[in-house]
C-alpha cells in the first residue's frame, strides 16, 4: 500500500524563483534564504519520494475570476509552468500521477469533501518555487507531483478546520492505494506577509513562530484559529497558512500514531515582502 | 441579513471578498489578459485603446493608467491580478507592494530587511502603538 512518509512545509515567494532563475542565490541578500534549504535538498536525495502531493495556491494564473474552486485536484498527466506575466519560469514541466490523483479524488469526495477535478492546468510559482527550493535546478523533477490548489485569493478561503480535516481524508485515500508508493504531502505558502495597501510589508515573527510550534505540537488546537486572526496578525496574504493544515492533517499521529519527528525547522525574514518558514516532519 | 465583515477594522487593508470581486470583475479580468505576450504588447502600444475594449468604469481605467494600485484595490482590484500590470511594466512584487505604502522603493526595501512592518499599532484602526 502507499504510505505518507513525511510532510514538508515552505513559503513560496515569487522573488525566490526569480533569484534562482537569474543566478542570484549567492548574493548576500539571498544567501541566508537558500541556506535554510541546504539540509532539505540533501534529505530529499535520501528520501527518494515516489510522488509528492503538493498543496498550493494559484495566484490568478490557472483560475481567473471566471472560476474559483475552493479545492482543486490536478489529475492531468503533466502541467506546464505558467507565464505569470514575466514569461514562464525556466523549470521542468511537472509530471502528474493521474492514477493516484483520480483515486484520491474519488475517495475524498466520498468522504464529503467536494473537490473540483482539473484535467488541464498550468502551474505558477506557488507550485514551482517549493519544488525548486527542495530539489534545486534539475533537468527534470525527480518524481511525479499531484497539484492540489486551494482558493486563498477571494475571501473566504476554506477554514483551517476544514483544511485540517481534509488532510485526514487525504491520508486515508493515499493509504488505501494499492501500489507501495512513498508519498510526501507538502503544504506551502505563508508565512506572515501582506502585499497590498498601506499596511503592505507587515511581518509578525512572534505569531509565525507560535504557528510553527503549534503546527508541530497542537495542530488540532491550531486548526480552530479563525480567518480573522490570520488576516489581522499575519497579513492579508498570511492567510495562505491554512494550506499547511492540510499537510499536517495527513500525518499519522492524527489517527493514533506517534508524534512526527521534526527533521528540520527554518525561519528567515525577509524574502522580498515575506517571512520564509520551512518545516520537515517525518512520520514515525 | 448582510454578510458579517469583521475584517473592515484592519488598518491599510482591503479584503477581497465577494462584493469586491463583483465590483472588480472586469478590472481583474483585464489584468488576467496581460498574461499573454501579444496582449502585453498591445496594451503597451496604446493603453487607453486596450482598456476601452473592457467594460470597466472610467475610474478603474484612470486608476490603471495612473498605476495607482491603492485606487485599483478600492475599486475592486485584487493584488494577484494587479501584479500582471506590474509584470508588464517590469516591476517586481516588492516594487508594487512598496508603491502602496507611501514609502520610496529604498525605504520599503530597508524596512523589509530590518524585519518588516511591525504588527504593533497595526492590528486595528485606532489602536495605540
Amino acid at each position: 500500500m502507499a504510505r505518507i512518509t513525511s510532510s514538508v512545509y515552505t513559503s513560496h515567494v515569487p522573488a525566490v524563483g526569480a533569484a534562482l532563475d537569474l543566478g542570484k542565490t549567492a548574493e548576500a541578500y539571498w544567501q541566508p534564504v537558500f541556506k535554510g534549504y541546504d539540509f532539505s535538498k540533501q534529505w530529499e536525495k535520501e528520501q527518494k519520494p515516489d510522488v509528492i502531493f503538493l498543496v498550493f495556491n494559484d495566484h490568478a494564473t490557472a483560475f481567473s475570476l471566471d472560476l474559483i474552486p475552493t479545492f482543486a485536484i490536478g489529475t492531468a498527466a503533466e502541467f506546464q509552468p505558467a507565464d505569470e506575466g514575466w514569461g514562464p519560469r525556466p523549470v521542468p514541466k511537472v509530471i502528474g500521477h493521474p492514477k493516484l490523483a483520480a483515486h484520491i479524488a474519488q475517495s475524498v469526495i466520498q468522504d464529503d469533501f467536494d473537490l473540483t477535478i482539473v484535467n488541464k492546468m498550468d502551474v505558477d510559482h506557488g507550485l514551482t518555487v517549493p519544488l525548486s527550493l527542495m530539489f534545486g535546478q534539475p533537468q527534470a523533477w525527480p518524481c511525479p507531483v499531484i497539484p492540489f490548489a486551494v482558493n486563498v485569493v477571494q475571501y473566504p478561503p476554506p477554514s483551517g478546520r476544514r483544511c485540517f480535516m481534509l488532510g485526514q481524508a487525504i491520508r486515508k485515500a493515499i493509504e488505501s492505494y494499492d501500489e507501495p508508493l512513498n508519498v510526501q504531502v507538502w503544504g506551502t505558502g505563508g508565512m506572515s506577509h501582506q502585499l497590498q495597501g498601506p499596511r503592505a510589508g507587515l511581518i509578525n515573527k512572534e505569531w509565525d513562530k507560535a504557528f510553527l510550534d503549534r503546527l508541530i505540537d497542537d495542530p488540532e488546537g491550531l486548526s480552530k484559529v479563525p480567518h480573522l486572526e490570520y488576516v489581522r496578525e499575519a497579513g492579508s496574504e498570511g492567510i495562505e497558512l491554512v494550506m499547511w493544515l492540510i499537510a499536517r492533517g495527513a500525518m499519522s499521529d492524527l489517527r493514533g500514531g506517534k508524534k512526527p519527528t521534526v527533521r528540520h525547522r527554518f525561519y528567515h525574514v525577509p524574502a522580498s515582502n515575506t517571512a520564509v518558514g520551512h518545516l520537515i516532519l517525518e512520520n514515525n | 441579513m448582510s454578510l458579517d465583515k469583521p475584517y473592515t477594522d484592519i488598518p491599510g487593508t482591503t479584503i477581497f471578498d465577494a462584493d469586491k470581486s463583483r465590483e472588480g470583475y472586469h478590472l481583474n479580468q483585464f489584468c488576467m489578459s496581460l498574461m499573454k505576450a501579444e496582449n502585453r504588447a498591445r496594451f503597451k502600444a496604446n493603453e487607453r485603446a486596450y482598456l476601452d475594449e473592457w467594460p470597466m468604469s472610467e475610474e478603474q481605467k484612470q486608476a490603471v493608467m495612473a498605476r495607482d494600485l491603492n485606487r485599483c484595490i478600492a475599486l475592486g482590484g485584487n493584488i494577484y491580478f494587479l501584479a500582471k500590470i506590474g509584470a508588464t511594466d517590469g516591476k517586481s512584487f516588492q516594487q508594487m507592494a512598496g508603491s502602496m505604502t507611501g514609502m520610496t522603493e529604498d525605504q520599503y526595501r530597508d524596512m523589509m530587511v530590518k524585519g518588516g512592518r511591525s504588527i504593533e499599532g497595526n492590528r486595528k484602526i485606532g489602536e495605540k502603538k
